[in-house]
């Protein structure tokens, strides 16, 4: 059944989408999309380090992933650099060496496209395992830490407050952010990552009146982002990543109209 | 002793700094189940400040904070809910703790916005929200309520009612209450300690004996003394009876 490297893709794709629909939710709660950016930017130094030491992709990403994350919070106690700029920082710093390791590895054949876009072709049965194994592990540890983490992002101070430990929560999600950049890179590329996380969310904010019903949304919009990005992605012979980020664009832009109907009926 | 059974949060000499400002210093009072303890004073006295240091939000504290229970409800003074997060009351009364349809439903009621169950809590008025926050903070039934200035943009007869509302709860619950207000005759004829702040514990016990303190007329003026010493007077025999009876 998984040999056609479709159902292979299609498979992994749904996958991924089933993780990013909720964890994406409180990118957007959070407003976190840029340092999604930088997990996501910081990913292709994690990928060099993988060629250059024989690791599986998924698990240097992760570990460089978590790691400038940590380099992140470290530089916002220390300096008295804006947020947006330490995000930048890191993003293109870490992307720029990135690309200048792999102009030292010349014994091994890059695919740059496919790292920057995603590789429908690249998926093997090791992905589709790691993507339905550790996305499972990731909606476990998400329900697990939810309460404290909405409560957080609701009000820090009340959750903080009434004895719901937010701070821990907050990092295992930074954790968790850079565990679902590691197995969904293959899929739908560095650059496109938070796309993946953000737009289907967004999607779902516009028809939703209450948190459960925008990740449910959230979910079913990149569900479907998957489904018809990979068969237009087939049909068009393009990337993956861009065919699934363009497709949950679209399904973005129908929920606008959600949005105007109901301005109108307010009206 | 049996009071010490009844503890809930005692500060000790506590003190918060900030950018090497001192917001509040030498803070020592103790909330025990039943009782509620008022912090009045000026402006930028501390008077949040020592309300976060009794909840634990400030960790690096001077002196020393004891809390004896988890159960706590939080009415800040200063909220402000995202709009890009799809909240309803009913989401929101759920925030901290897993509650029954039942007991949010009698939280609402009490605090009179029932029916605004299902509205988004973006759309509620300033008063609204403030009931919002009040159910929410005693749905869960709480050992330690802390109230800061929970009656802000309230109308003038649902302020009275919810301080009486506040009054019901801690004795029917027997949970204490830390209560930040500004309004110095509800504060007075409810509370059973006072503690007046300014920067520091400027002066505190009950409210008849803060009225008189020299200190406190130095900061509130000498009409607020009035007020509060009148008041207390109306009352006289009604508290004085309370006295009594536990005095004997």
């Amino acid at each position: 059944m998984f040999d056609d490297f479709f159902i292979r893709a299609l498979v992994a794709g749904l996958g991924v989408a089933f993780v990013t629909g909720p964890l994406g939710c409180f990118v957007v709660w959070r407003r976190l999309s840029y340092f999604g950016d930088t997990l996501a930017h910081s990913a292709l130094l994690g990928v060099t380090l993988a060629y250059s030491f024989e690791l599986n992709i998924a698990f240097s990403v992760f570990i460089i992933s978590s790691l400038i994350a940590l380099i992140l919070i470290q530089l916002q106690k220390r300096t008295n650099l804006p947020g947006d700029a330490l995000l930048g920082l890191l993003a293109h710093s870490s992307l720029a060496v990135g690309l200048v390791v792999i102009g030292f590895l010349t014994f091994i054949r890059f695919d740059i496209m496919g790292l920057l876009f995603g590789d429908i072709l690249a998926v093997t049965v090791d992905d589709l395992l790691i993507i339905w194994i550790g996305g499972a592990l990731i909606l476990l540890v998400l329900k697990l830490i939810w309460k404290p983490l909405f409560a957080s992002t609701v009000n820090y101070e009340l959750a903080e407050a009434e004895g719901l430990n937010p701070d821990r929560a907050k990092a295992i999600f930074t954790i968790l952010m850079a565990a679902i950049i590691a197995i969904s890179i293959k899929m739908v590329g560095l650059l496109l990552i938070t796309g993946m996380l953000i737009i289907p969310a967004a999607m779902a904010r516009n028809i939703s009146d209450s948190p459960q019903k925008m990740v449910i949304y959230s979910i079913i919009g990149g569900l479907l982002s998957v489904i018809i990005g990979l068969f237009s992605s087939l049909e068009f012979n393009t990337s993956s990543g861009p065919s699934i980020i363009a497709a949950s664009l679209f399904l973005f832009i129908l929920s606008l109209l959600n949005i105007k109907q109901s301005i109108k009926l307010k009206n | 002793m049996s009071s010490n059974n009844n503890l809930l949060v005692k500060l000790n000499n506590a003190g918060y700094q900030h950018n090497d400002k001192w917001l509040v210093k030498g803070v020592s009072l103790r909330v025990e189940k039943g009782k509620i303890v008022t912090l009045i004073g000026p402006n930028g006295s501390g008077k949040s400040t020592t309300a976060k240091i009794a909840l634990g939000i400030y960790k690096k504290i001077d002196g020393e904070v004891e809390k004896y229970t988890n159960k706590v409800g939080y009415v800040p003074q200063k909220i402000s809910i995202d709009w890009t997060l799809p909240l309803r009351v009913r989401d929101f009364m759920l925030l901290t703790e897993n509650l029954k349809d039942e007991a949010i439903n009698e939280a609402l009621s009490l605090t009179g916005v029932i029916h605004l169950k299902d509205k988004n809590l973006g759309n509620l008025s300033g008063g609204e929200f403030q009931r919002v926050l009040l159910a929410r903070a005693i749905s869960k039934k709480p050992d330690l309520l802390v109230l800061d200035e929970p009656v802000q943009g309230v109308d003038f007869t649902g302020e009275i009612a919810l301080y009486e509302l506040i009054k019901k709860i801690s004795d029917e619950l027997n949970c204490g209450i830390l209560l930040i207000s500004h309004d110095l005759h509800t504060v007075m004829s409810a509370t059973d300690h006072v503690v007046c702040l300014n920067g520091h514990v400027c002066c505190s016990g009950s409210p008849i004996d803060v009225a008189k303190n020299n200190e406190y007329k130095a900061l509130f003026g000498e009409q607020a003394s009035q007020i509060l010493s009148r008041y207390e007077h109306k009352h006289d025999h009604v508290h004085t009876n309370d006295g009594e009876i536990k005095k004997n």
